[in-house]
């Protein structure tokens, strides 16, 4: 099976510049060099590369909002905040194939005409920031960052830039916020972000997997990479299984690969022989998907046709035996601790959510408590700047919908049938 | 009393005010300078990095609030923060959490009376594929279980 990143990351050495550069590393930055910025961005929207962070953009679109005025510098700004529940493949590319990274951002800001861009990476990451730092230091040696790049007089200073623990800065005006030294709040849109971003300058952000896709891209060609995927979804993703399998990790695939196939074949199955239960297919915040739902291929499309998404890419194994509404009160916590606290229905509906589904599992729930979980998902879907509020009200609404039948068990017994525990 | 950078980390903070154009930028990297400086970022390392950014300490501390990652109150020397989200809950992160508990004699939150340890549930570490995670300090332990935890407990005692 071809693979565009993963290739040589059982390698550790693979880290450091001479072996990266071993296998062709930073060619594809000195053919970008000799192309022109259009022509680069043609390839990647003929990739089809959709944006890897959740949102699935196509990259090359996305790109294309930039001013055509270069009066202003731009400024490109990677989203290493990797903190969606479940999701854990950027920090493996950071991790083991740095260099991909850096050459993706390279060849990335010749295309936008940018000269000055930052890595946000979560601030938890302490190692990844560690080696991110040092392949930039290696790629400014060699002469890939910095002043004159190559003898082609583009010009790209690159900075390594720590968060510092909050999941709201995933979102790509928070994370310039943050940037920029403030709080992490979400920006209200328009303007967005390719007219006004960090420092008021016109601001790309896009994620760390989407970025090391591009010199593959340069190197074989955008049709090439499409082809790897299906169509609208070109090339592979980095898919991460975690929860109950037995060989939990990040996982190369194409991008439409069979959700059950990802389970069973490439995760080996559900942990100790058990039936599976539940799947939350592409991070926390997607909603759930019944056993006999997975049967779907692992694209942007399919699974929107199913109600779902695949997100960041962050698959979720959930066994039989499992308390679905302790499993989503985890969840509601996590939402209500995460919320900026900048809109109301998001500060308070996150809280309300974790209150009403902590006292079902405590078995303290109400005759329509229910009702009022999905009451108070309705007041907030779509009434929020930032999609923090979607992100909480998914899983609830889902769960219920799913699994009602578990809820009601709760609040009519006054207990948690699975005493109150995983 | 007052608290100020060594040489070392004065040079950093100069650094810094390189990469960026405009100064408020360096809020984030100096408050964690000043956290491995002083230990926590204090009220007095507050009004220091104010000090030496010229913005009201009002402001740096609205950002240092903001971010689970500054501790506004001294930890202990080892700040053990266990993941309590989804994957890791589902293998067992409540119980690795109860036995840590019990374990330091500490619940959530708390710090043991040598200073040495602090206990912290926090969310997610974003390496759900080798949950249960903790990180102590800078450093992520994976695959975790009742045993490799007291060993690393152990070795850190």
């Amino acid at each position: 099976m071809e693979t565009v990143l993963t290739t040589h990351f059982a390698d550790d050495g693979y880290r450091r510049i001479d072996a990266y550069r071993g296998f062709g590393g930073y060619d594809a930055l000195r053919k970008a060099l000799s192309m022109t910025p259009e022509g680069i961005i043609d390839e990647v929207k003929k990739a089809n590369l959709r944006g890897r962070g959740g949102a699935g953009f196509p990259a090359g679109v996305k790109w294309g909002f930039l001013p055509k005025d270069l009066s202003r510098p731009r400024v490109l700004v990677v989203n290493a905040d990797e903190g969606e529940p479940g999701t854990f493949k950027d920090r493996v590319i950071m991790a083991r194939g740095p260099h991909l990274l850096i050459e993706g951002i390279a060849i990335a800001a010749f295309a936008l005409r940018v000269h000055l861009s930052y890595i946000y990476i979560r601030g938890e990451f302490v190692r990844e920031a560690r080696i991110l730092a040092e392949a930039v230091a290696e790629a400014y040696e060699a002469g890939f960052l910095g002043k004159n790049i190559l003898g082609s007089g583009f010009d790209l200073d690159l900075t390594v830039h720590r968060g510092a623990g909050a999941y709201i800065c995933g979102e790509e005006t928070s994370l310039i916020n943050s940037l920029e030294g403030k709080r992490g709040w979400p920006r209200l849109k328009p303007p967005f972000p390719a007219a006004v971003g960090a420092f008021g300058l016109p601001t790309i952000v896009n994620n760390v997997e989407t970025l090391a896709d591009v010199p593959w891209i340069i190197t074989h060609g955008g049709e090439k990479f499409a082809s790897l995927g299906v169509e609208k979804n070109g090339g592979t993703r980095l898919i991460g299984v975690s929860g109950a399998v037995n060989r939990p990790g990040v996982y190369e695939l194409p991008a439409g690969t069979n959700l059950k196939e990802i389970i069973y074949t490439h995760a080996g199955g559900v942990k100790d022989g058990k039936a599976l239960k539940a799947v939350i297919p592409g991070g926390s915040s997607t909603p759930v998907l019944r056993p006999d739902e997975i049967d779907v291929a692992y694209d942007i499309e399919s699974m929107a046709k199913i109600g779902t998404m695949a997100g960041s890419g962050g698959v979720i194994v959930i066994p039989e035996g499992t308390c679905m509404v302790r499993a989503l009160s985890v969840l509601m916590n996590f939402y209500a601790h995460e919320s900026c606290g900048q809109c109301t229905p998001c500060r308070e509906g996150t809280g309300w959510l974790k209150m009403i589904v902590g006292r079902i599992e405590a078995g303290k729930g109400r005759a329509g408590d229910v009702e009022l979980i999905l009451d108070v998902c309705d007041n907030m879907m779509g009434r929020t700047i930032c999609p923090l509020a979607d992100a909480a009200a998914m899983p609830a609404q889902s769960f219920i919908w799913k699994f009602r039948e578990e809820f009601d068990r709760h609040i009519g017994e006054q207990k948690c049938p699975y005493g109150n525990r995983f | 009393m007052s608290v100020a950078f060594s040489d070392t980390a004065r040079a950093e903070f100069e650094r810094l005010l390189t990469r960026y154009p405009d100064r408020e930028a360096v809020i984030l990297p100096v408050l964690h300078l000043a956290q491995r400086e002083f230990g926590f970022v204090s009220d007095e390392a507050i009004v220091y990095v104010a000090g030496l950014l010229g913005v009201s300490p009002a402001k740096i501390n609205g950002v240092a609030t903001f971010y689970t990652m500054y501790n506004r109150k001294p930890v202990g020397k080892y700040h053990v923060q266990i993941c309590r989200n989804i994957s890791c809950s589902l293998l067992g992160a409540e119980h690795l959490i109860g036995h840590v508990a019990g374990k330091l004699g500490v619940k959530p939150g708390g710090t043991t009376p040598d200073g040495k340890f602090t206990l912290s549930q926090v969310e997610c570490l974003g390496s759900c594929g080798t949950a249960p995670v903790m990180q102590v300090n800078d450093d992520y332990y994976e695959n975790l279980t009742e045993a490799s935890i007291d060993a690393i407990l152990d070795k850190l005692a």
